[in-house]
């Protein structure tokens, strides 16, 4: 056959997948196309699914029945409640501005649908002489450009809450934004230990990089477990889900960002929700668990769907995990928040992803020097805060000085800060 | 020729790959040119921001299209997720969010002058694109992208890690002098008892709370307060610079 000219754009597009290896002809245009319709629908179906999961596990941890009139157990309510939200009026506030408030939600879910073209969701498929990998696109650069559209995710959130033009949904934006910013840092790091394991950005590469043997070869273990707790933290914070949810804490805010949203754009901003917390249980199930990798057996045909099978288990996990989470766990505070991110997660996440790069530098040696580095660091900041509360004490002494500066680590306050009937504490 | 489904070369139809390119090119380029005509022309400043989102998004593709993917990426990531964010916090936090009237001009000159000044640097550039290879550096240090052992993100690592090295660590601790700097110049000396519950991020949090909840009685949107918005805003931006350039130092 003659070479086609590999297209740069589709080559750079999809570098690593290999059914663009022979260029690209009309068959291989249809093939991208199916996958992004099946990945589509899936994605919708399984949002559709989760919410009723979401709704069935809380009502059974909770004692009680939840939706069991539509369809079998309740399988179609999903499906009801979209009916009813089209049919709904579509309100549109006094005070919006008219363009943002309909351009919110829309921003909100493209990110969520793009996120999850770069999530392998099985191996690589032989049909009809072409070969191509189960996932609709592998850029070279795949995890980051799910950080990016996390990153562009923040529009959809700061926006319906700005143009609504009213109170509370501007500060449920607020917080979101603020949240999501501060958590970003952390999410990064922890895929930033990941990519050093790996070597590569590519989604794909990543799989293959954990797939030699089951379980002790996945980036979970290699990685040491703290940035998978890491990434675990920073990804319930960025979707916002308890309990992280302070952005839409409805005893406080009504109903956060969405407030004023009514109808089919309400339903948006709720399917990107659910949409996200399907896509980031994927992604995780990609970066630390191996994706698709598992023990699988030679069946005549079917044999490719085994990786899916393992895949679509290990992300029911994770999303039976924010169920959980949601029903055990009472909201954090916007300082508790606001400490855990910058104060523990950010610097923990950093200090490991030095550890990981020490130990691939210098194995042994590399992981010596760190640990007696952060031995050092550790001393040092003893020894200053030994200091200054050494100054501090004999500061209060004195009349004719201000009273002390409290420090953080030593502040006498902290333990009892908590009072509901400040309007410090009770606030944004 | 792969057999099974039809597979009828694109080719006539796309032409060469010279023609996808310079379409790619064309599409990228008018969403930067809209995008910035867009930030100069719209009177909301919400709206310019989100032109000058378009405006980079635009840009990300442009560099998709070189086969430069990691500064595309890093192009949405730290332009359009944090430093417009940015701006939109600054915006909607400060107030300035309204529409400004523009019939009153404080310059009289300004208008016909800014044109004028468009159309000669318009030309120069034009000339100067036409005449020669004219730009400010070298057009290229690594070579092109696509031929980098380990991909464009090798390619950068090496050059930014060996032949630039110290230029980049001047950069980071450019940044790291530019947050001090923001740092003194928004923190505000507090009466001691006050500063004992409020500093550093919490604290930021705790301010805009206070400010929330003093705001109830009045109609504004629950903020009274523009000082405590501004002080918590700069301390946000402080923080999040802190970050930024976090990343910068302890990069791959």
């Amino acid at each position: 056959m003659t070479t086609a000219p590999v297209l740069s754009l589709i080559h750079v597009l999809a570098l690593g997948d290999p059914l663009f290896s022979n260029g690209v002809h009309w068959a291989e245009l249809l093939i991208v196309l199916i996958k992004v319709v099946v990945a589509f629908a899936a994605l919708m179906v399984s949002v559709m699914l989760m919410i009723w999961f979401e709704r069935k596990v809380i009502s059974d941890m909770q004692a009680r029945i939840g939706p069991n009139r539509a369809g079998p157990w309740g399988l179609l309510q999903t499906l009801a409640d979209g009916t009813k939200l089209f049919f709904k009026e579509d309100l549109m506030p006094d005070q919006a501005d008219r363009f943002v408030f309909k351009l919110a939600p829309y921003l909100s879910l493209l990110p969520a649908f793009l996120a999850f073209t770069i999530v392998p969701v099985g191996g690589v498929v032989t049909v009809a002489s072409h070969t191509f990998e189960l996932q609709v696109a592998d850029p070279p650069v795949g995890i980051l450009f799910l950080l990016a559209m996390s990153s562009v995710s923040v529009y959809g959130v700061m926006l319906a809450g700005w143009s609504s033009g009213s109170k509370y949904p501007l500060l449920g934006s607020v917080r979101a934004s603020a949240q999501m910013i501060s958590y970003e840092a952390a999410l990064g790091m922890s895929v930033v230990t990941v990519v050093l394991i790996a070597g590569t950005l590519s989604t794909r590469g990543i799989i293959n990089a954990q797939s030699h043997t089951f379980f002790t070869s996945w980036n979970l273990i290699r990685t040491g477990v703290v940035p998978f707790v890491l990434f675990m933290i920073a990804i319930t914070a960025e979707l916002q889900r308890p309990p992280f949810d302070l952005a839409e804490a409805d005893s406080e805010l009504v109903g956060g960002f969405h407030t004023e949203y009514a109808s089919i754009r309400f339903a948006m901003f709720f399917l990107a929700e659910f949409m996200n917390t399907i896509t980031m249980s994927a992604v995780i199930v990609t970066l630390f668990l191996g994706g698709p990798d598992g023990p699988t057996a030679h069946l005549p045909v079917l044999s490719w769907l085994i990786p899916i099978g393992w895949f679509l288990g290990k992300t029911v996990v994770f999303l039976f995990v924010y169920v959980w989470l949601r029903a055990a766990l009472p909201r954090l505070r916007y300082d508790q928040l606001m400490d855990l991110g910058w104060k523990i997660l950010i610097p923990l996440s950093l200090g490991w992803v030095l550890l990981v790069a020490a130990v691939l530098v210098g194995g042994w040696w590399g992981a010596g020097i760190f640990l007696g580095m952060a031995l050092g660091f550790g001393l040092l900041v003893r020894a200053v805060v030994v200091g200054k509360e050494r100054d501090s004490d004999t500061g209060s002494l004195s009349a004719d000085l201000p009273a002390p500066r409290a420090l953080p680590g030593s502040d006498p306050g902290r333990a009892g800060r908590f009072d509901p009937s400040s309007p410090r504490t009770s606030g944004l | 020729m792969p057999a099974g489904l039809v597979s009828v070369h694109l080719l006539p139809l796309l032409g060469t790959s010279n023609l996808v390119d310079r379409l790619t090119f064309g599409v990228g380029a008018t969403i930067v040119v809209l995008g910035a005509i867009g930030v100069v022309i719209s009177r909301n400043p919400v709206h310019a921001a989100l032109m000058l989102v378009m405006t980079l998004f635009g840009v990300a593709v442009l560099f998709v299209q070189e086969g430069a993917n990691f500064l595309a990426a890093v192009q949405v990531i730290v332009y359009a997720g944090a430093i417009v964010v940015l701006f939109l916090f600054v915006i909607m936090f400060l107030g300035v969010d309204r529409e400004e009237n523009l019939a009153e001009e404080p310059l009289p000159l300004q208008r016909p002058l800014a044109l004028g000044l468009m159309v000669l640097a318009i030309a120069g550039l034009l000339l100067l694109g036409i005449g020669s290879k004219w730009s400010i550096g070298p057009q290229s240090v690594a070579g092109p992208a696509a031929h980098q052992p380990g991909g464009d993100v090798a390619a950068l690592g090496r050059s930014v890690f060996t032949t630039y090295l110290f230029p980049f660590e001047i950069t980071a601790a450019l940044l790291v002098i530019a947050v001090v700097g923001a740092v003194v110049l928004a923190r505000r000396l507090r009466p001691p008892a006050e500063e004992s519950s409020a500093g550093g991020v919490g604290g930021a949090a705790e301010d805009v709370g206070a400010a929330e909840d003093e705001g109830d009685d009045e109609d504004d949107e629950g903020i009274d307060s523009t000082e405590d918005m501004a002080r918590s805003v700069a301390e946000t931006v402080t923080a999040r610079g802190r970050s930024d350039s976090d990343g910068t130092e302890a990069g791959p």
